[in-house]
């Protein structure tokens, strides 16, 4: 076990956690805004952010796959040290971990069932860039409209039909994050970018 | 309180928690299960609003805790003090100071602002449950969108009473898919329930239920065309403050029948009269 | 001119000093140890222990303690510590063939293997009140030998070994745990036992009573009751085997219970079973009927409507805790939605009148 697999996990978990926490679920309740999220120092290629997300949500019984790049012997044994999570398949995963393009597509991910639409799958996807432009998004947690750099448009537009069935989607860059819920309905149609939310 | 964990609460439990608090906002009015754990105060005394509140506070945080719309009802102020003992975190009576207000059947008369968690204390979470008893039925009319029993029952109202009879815990839908109980508020609190700027979450402890608002989100009283949602309150201005837009809570003065009228949200009162706003009850 | 009540913190703090008082009452009274009530409230501190789902018998003295007397009371101060104990892992199960017997009957077999043994039971006694005890409880020893050890079998072995009673096969599937998820329907045995073990004991008794009286009748026989202690095991990856960590006594109660049998199998006895934490034999029989009758549906048999067949009604009901606390919450401050029905119904009532006013006047 090497050094860095038992470091860089949060120094006092039930603060850290707490806060990690807020900014998470700021993001979650209010897609295309950007947070603040801090604490975990993981292996590459998972970011700060990223590994705050999992450090906060994970344990024992969250299956995670790790998709791409983020399959590799560092992340797995910084996982399994700090979260005890098992790894599994795409198939049977509650938290998919990797970039857009290791994640894609989205077909197999479990998207809950009628009468528990919540045994969905979460995507936590890592970005190069993360910024409160592109994609339009309008639904729930939004007031009017807002915008953010998704990857691509017609994913979640997919996505969004099976509303309320669904996946639920956290991006990750560097030491933010943003989220999108199943229920925003995205288009492609431009709109200025609005100033950035700034921390939580 | 230092052999407890910050917030009470095992890290492992709100994790859990947390878990089902992001699947409730992704899924708005939808009732996501929980692994509810037994709390140090008894089920229905508001141990799934703790538990919400537990697993959202961070040390910086200004808690605040009314319930009937008080600060000082003594369930209020046990588990306002519960959270100073077992999270250090301040505490304040001010709406407005607020981050995380927990509630039972109300919701401040002061519109929220954007940066406020809202959670309220729920006893049954199932707005079908009075019309369908079994979990199991429930369920699966939830997962059809099959909610014509809940019409059938708010028209059979008007047939008898003339009016739907059902004034607080009243029906609403959320987003056009489902149907949710917004917990005991008096229906006079179901306009604030759509739209808001904060984040509203649900805790049911004992039936083991979260659900969630996110901020603007569509939120629709159940009502007919030609019977639509009205939301009611005793036509008096309040006896302390004057106010006449605000819950009011009647309250018996004599026993010769005479009676006054007070808000329920007493930081809303206070408030008020510290604003010079006087009441014809007021000293 | 109206002023507010404020001052909620100082009741509570009063109440809960004068509740302090109450509970140690008059001081010219020696204090009751924790000691005493584990030693001669024996069967007290059994149901805390198995409602409260933690064995521990002096933590159960200590809640009953706190809880001057009241039981759920204290069940529910060992379910709120239990809850914040973090968990090392699980045991082995636990071996009631190998128990050693303090009371060990069977009411379907005159003598058997391991034999008839009464134990420490009420079950003979005459129910009159013992005024000697008001003056001096001390008791001389009685008779004893050393308890059954070695393999006392089951009884249902016996039944089984000619095919005349279900087979209840072996199954390393590992259990639900209630306690850590949330309760869901259809709920399999294994979960509808772990509910009942730590059901409330009167509500459990009611239910079994009531199939008794025919709600769900399924002709019981107690094939065996015994109680006594059970080592407890745990497996420890490290060392590669399993230690034991302890014992626990155990009540175990299997009915034998008749079933007609189907076309493609022959007539054959089923069984209802009962297993609860310390000396509770009202409790484990009342479990073994109502897991009896919840098995309706695996058995092929007819739903007759009995409140015992219906596992959403048991299971959601069955838990003191939870009932107690929503029972009690009606007495909590409900000022706002009371008004609000006081308003309604003072409005439907002045339509109404309004209404009876205008027929009379056409």
């Amino acid at each position: 076990m090497q050094a860095n697999t038992l470091s860089g996990g949060f120094a006092d978990p039930a603060t850290q956690s707490a806060h990690a926490f807020r900014s998470v679920m700021e993001a979650m309740a209010r897609p295309g805004t950007l947070r603040d999220i801090e604490g975990a120092a993981p292996p590459a290629p998972v970011s700060p952010a990223m590994g705050a997300v999992l450090l906060t949500l994970c344990d024992t019984e969250t299956p995670i796959y790790l998709a791409g790049d983020m399959d590799c012997d560092a992340v797995r044994a910084w996982l399994s040290f700090h979260t005890g999570a098992p790894f599994v398949g795409p198939a049977h995963c509650m938290f998919a971990v990797g970039k857009w393009d290791a994640l894609v597509p989205l077909a197999v991910y479990p998207i809950g069932t009628s009468e528990y639409p919540d045994r969905s799958a979460t995507l936590i996807v890592e970005c190069d860039a993360l910024v409160t432009s592109g994609a339009t998004l309008t639904g729930p947690g939004i007031k009017d409209h807002a915008a953010l750099s998704l990857p691509e448009v017609e994913a979640f537009q997919a996505n969004r039909r099976l509303f309320p069935l669904g996946l639920d989607f956290i991006f990750t860059c560097g030491e933010r994050l943003a989220a999108l819920p199943r229920s925003t309905e995205v288009s492609r149609s431009s709109v200025p970018a609005r100033a950035h939310a700034g921390a939580s | 309180m230092t052999e407890y964990n910050f917030a009470y609460l095992d890290e492992q439990t709100k994790r859990m928690i947390r878990r089902a608090i992001l699947k409730g906002l992704a899924i708005p009015g939808y009732q996501v299960p929980f692994a509810s754990r037994e709390m140090p105060m008894p089920y229905g005394w508001g141990t799934g609003g703790v538990q919400v509140s537990a697993a959202v506070l961070t040390p910086k945080d200004t808690f605040k805790v009314i319930d009937q719309g008080a600060d000082d009802t003594t369930n209020a102020v046990s588990i306002r003090t519960f959270f100073q003992r077992t999270a250090g975190v301040a505490t304040t009576t001010a709406t407005s100071d607020a981050t995380v207000i927990q509630t039972r059947h109300r919701i401040p008369e002061e519109p929220l602002h954007e940066g406020q968690i809202l959670v309220y204390q729920v006893p049954i979470p199932e707005p079908l449950r009075f019309l369908e008893p079994r979990e199991s039925e429930t369920r699966k009319m939830h997962s059809l969108e099959e909610y014509g029993l809940m019409h059938v029952k708010l028209y059979e109202d008007i047939s008898r009473h003339g009016h739907i009879a059902t004034s607080y815990a009243y029906p609403v839908k959320v987003e056009g898919r489902y149907v949710m109980d917004p917990s005991p508020i008096p229906k006079f609190d179901n306009p604030k329930l759509g739209d808001m700027a904060a984040i509203q979450l649900f805790g049911a402890g004992r039936e083991q239920r979260i659900y969630a608002l996110p901020p603007y989100t569509q939120v629709v009283s159940l009502d007919f065309e030609d019977h639509p949602f009205e939301a009611s309150k005793a036509d008096h201005p309040c006896g302390m403050c004057g106010a006449t837009d605000s819950y009011l809570d009647e309250l018996i003065i004599d026993d010769l029948g005479g009676r006054m009228f007070v808000c329920s949200d007493t930081d809303y009162c206070e408030a008020r009269q510290a604003a010079g706003h006087k009441g014809k009850d007021a000293a | 001119m109206y002023v507010a009540v404020k001052g909620g913190e100082r009741a509570i703090e009063n109440a809960h000093a004068w509740l302090a008082e109450e509970r140690r009452g008059d001081t010219d009274i020696a204090e009751l140890s924790i000691a005493q009530i584990r030693a001669q409230l024996s069967l007290a501190v059994n149901r805390v222990m198995a409602e409260g789902s933690l064995y521990d018998p002096d933590l159960a003295a200590l809640a009953i303690k706190q809880a001057r007397g009241d039981l759920i009371e204290a069940i529910f101060l060992i379910r709120a510590y239990r809850t914040t104990l973090p968990r090392f892992g699980a045991s082995e199960p636990v071996d009631t063939g190998a128990m050693a017997c303090d009371r060990r009957i069977s009411a379907t077999f005159k003598d058997l293997p391991g034999g008839q043994v009464l134990g420490p039971t009420f079950d003979y006694t005459h129910r009159l009140l013992d005024f000697k005890l008001a003056a001096d409880g001390e008791v001389a020893d009685a008779p004893s030998r050393d308890a059954e050890t070695g393999n006392v079998p089951h009884v249902t072995e016996f039944l089984n070994r000619e095919g005349l009673i279900e087979e209840a096969p072996h199954d390393d599937t590992p259990p639900p745990d209630l306690t850590r998820e949330p309760l869901e329907m259809p709920a399999d045995r294994a979960l509808r036992l772990q509910a009942l073990t730590r059901a409330d004991e009167g509500f459990t008794l009611g239910l079994a009573y009531s199939t008794q009286r025919g709600y769900g009748r399924n002709h019981a026989f107690v094939g065996e009751l015994r109680i006594g202690s059970v080592p407890v095991e745990m497996d420890i990856p490290e060392l590669g085997f399993a230690v034991e960590i302890g014992e626990v006594i155990l009540t175990e109660c299997e009915t034998v219970n008749q079933f007609t049998g189907s076309k493609t199998e022959p007539p054959q006895f089923t069984r209802g079973y009962g297993l609860v934490f310390g000396q509770t034999e009202r409790k484990a029989i009342s479990m073994a009927l109502v897991d009896r009758a919840l098995r309706w549906e695996e058995l092929g048999e007819d739903n007759v409507g009995a409140p015992a067949q219906d596992a959403e009604f048991v299971l959601y009901h069955a838990d003191n805790i939870q009932a107690t606390g929503f029972l009690e919450h009606i007495k909590l401050p409900h000022y706002v939605d009371f008004q609000s029905e006081l308003e309604l119904v003072r409005k439907l009532r002045r339509e109404a009148g309004a209404q009876q006013v205008q027929e009379a006047a056409e």
